[in-house]
């Protein structure tokens, strides 16, 4: 091939530019696939599920904002949100895990959620890495999270400060957690953000970091052709699979070897 | 209307307002979509056409925009339509599940013909 094949070819076929935010990101995908996992970590409900948005959700849409000002803290915020993808599990509370890929958060990526509800149930789910830029980086939620909706971490600065925050723009994905909801499972998931954020910011070395919260309801309607997602309910399931443990042991003990 | 990140414009189409979109939608285009919104659907449209065509950038921030622009648009009955995505762009749409809310149509021809505009 000549120079003014290739010319000629480039001309008839001129590919698109790609966009400034193409990196950022994930691929589509139609349903997830959960890569390699620690031990210890239980893979469940997240393995062929699909991703929802606060438009697949049933309950009433949120946008609630947490956000911690880095007083003191001499760093960017692409500092701040580099630092947090790379130990993100790390500023979660204690007794609730969450086992991302080792390569970091990235666009595309599945993490593995195990979190702590009461009854001494682990509560098994995931999110899929929809977004990651220098200064954010957004969850998905799949079918069968206790959320419908995305949740995006980012920083920003504000008079001189960095700010650290959260932001999820969310609805309960079922009646049941829709009810928990109702009765006290948002203040409880607020506290669980706010923790997050504080343990953060001590990361950065500020003493008694204060995190600030607002909340919004977007839509008060509940969306009732969507009470089926209670289905997936991977409360449920994994609340059903931690009472059904003891059968599995006595099944595995009688099993011939 | 313009911000650091978007401007847009608007037009009327027999029921329809369009708002042509330009630049970056990020959650810092809040103001100026929301009022190009008012616009568009101030004296009675119907329907409501996102012109996609002059997008250069969305982040996260900016697909949570398009929800709560939905939900209002919901709540006023209007319906939204777009057109004049990228590939890229209308990849996102099926990613973030967007795409079953908000119809999408290659062009503005196409967009008009189904809000029975034209």
């Amino acid at each position: 091939m000549n120079g003014d094949e290739v010319k000629r070819e480039t001309e008839s076929s001129p590919e698109p530019a790609a966009s400034r935010d193409a990196a950022y990101w994930a691929k589509q995908v139609s349903k997830l696939t959960v890569g390699e996992v620690p031990p210890e970590a239980i893979s469940r409900n997240v393995e062929g599920k699909r991703v929802v948005g606060p438009i697949q959700g049933f309950g009433k849409m949120w946008q609630k904002t947490f956000k911690v000002r880095l007083h003191g803290a001499d760093v960017s915020p692409q500092e701040v949100v580099s630092t947090w993808k790379e130990k993100f599990a790390s500023f979660w509370p204690e007794k609730n895990f969450f086992y991302g890929p080792l390569t970091g958060i990235a666009p595309g990526e599945v993490a593995l959620l195990n979190l702590a509800m009461p009854g001494r149930v682990k509560l098994s789910t995931g999110v899929l890495v929809v977004y990651a830029d220098d200064e954010s980086f957004a969850f998905m939620t799949p079918q069968g999270h206790m959320l419908a909706g995305w949740i995006t971490f980012s920083a920003h600065e504000e008079e001189g400060v960095s700010v650290a925050q959260v932001q999820e723009l969310i609805r309960a994905q079922d009646p049941v957690t829709e009810l928990a909801f109702a009765f006290g499972a948002h203040k409880k998931q607020n506290e669980f953000w706010k923790d997050t954020l504080r343990s953060l910011a001590r990361h950065f070395g500020v003493d008694d970091p204060e995190v600030e919260t607002h909340g919004t309801c977007v839509d008060r309607r509940r969306q009732w052709r969507r009470a089926g997602n209670v289905w997936h309910s991977a409360a449920i399931r994994s609340g059903l699979y931690t009472m059904t443990a003891p059968m599995r042991a006595v099944r595995r003990r009688k099993a011939p070897a | 209307m313009s911000t650091g990140t978007a401007s847009t414009g608007v037009r009327r189409v027999g029921n329809a307002g369009i708002i042509d979109i330009k630049g970056d939608i990020t959650a810092a285009s809040e103001d100026v979509l929301m009022e190009a919104y008012n616009e568009a659907s101030s004296d009675g449209a119907r329907t409501i056409a996102l012109n996609f065509s002059g997008l250069e950038y969305m982040n996260s921030g900016g697909i949570g925009l398009l929800v709560t622009l939905l939900v209002r648009a919901n709540r006023q009955r209007h319906r939204l339509l777009a057109f004049g995505l990228t590939d890229h762009y209308r990849e996102i749409f099926e990613l973030t599940r967007l795409d079953e809310a908000i119809a999408i149509y290659p062009d503005e021809q196409e967009a008009l013909a189904a809000a029975g505009a034209r």
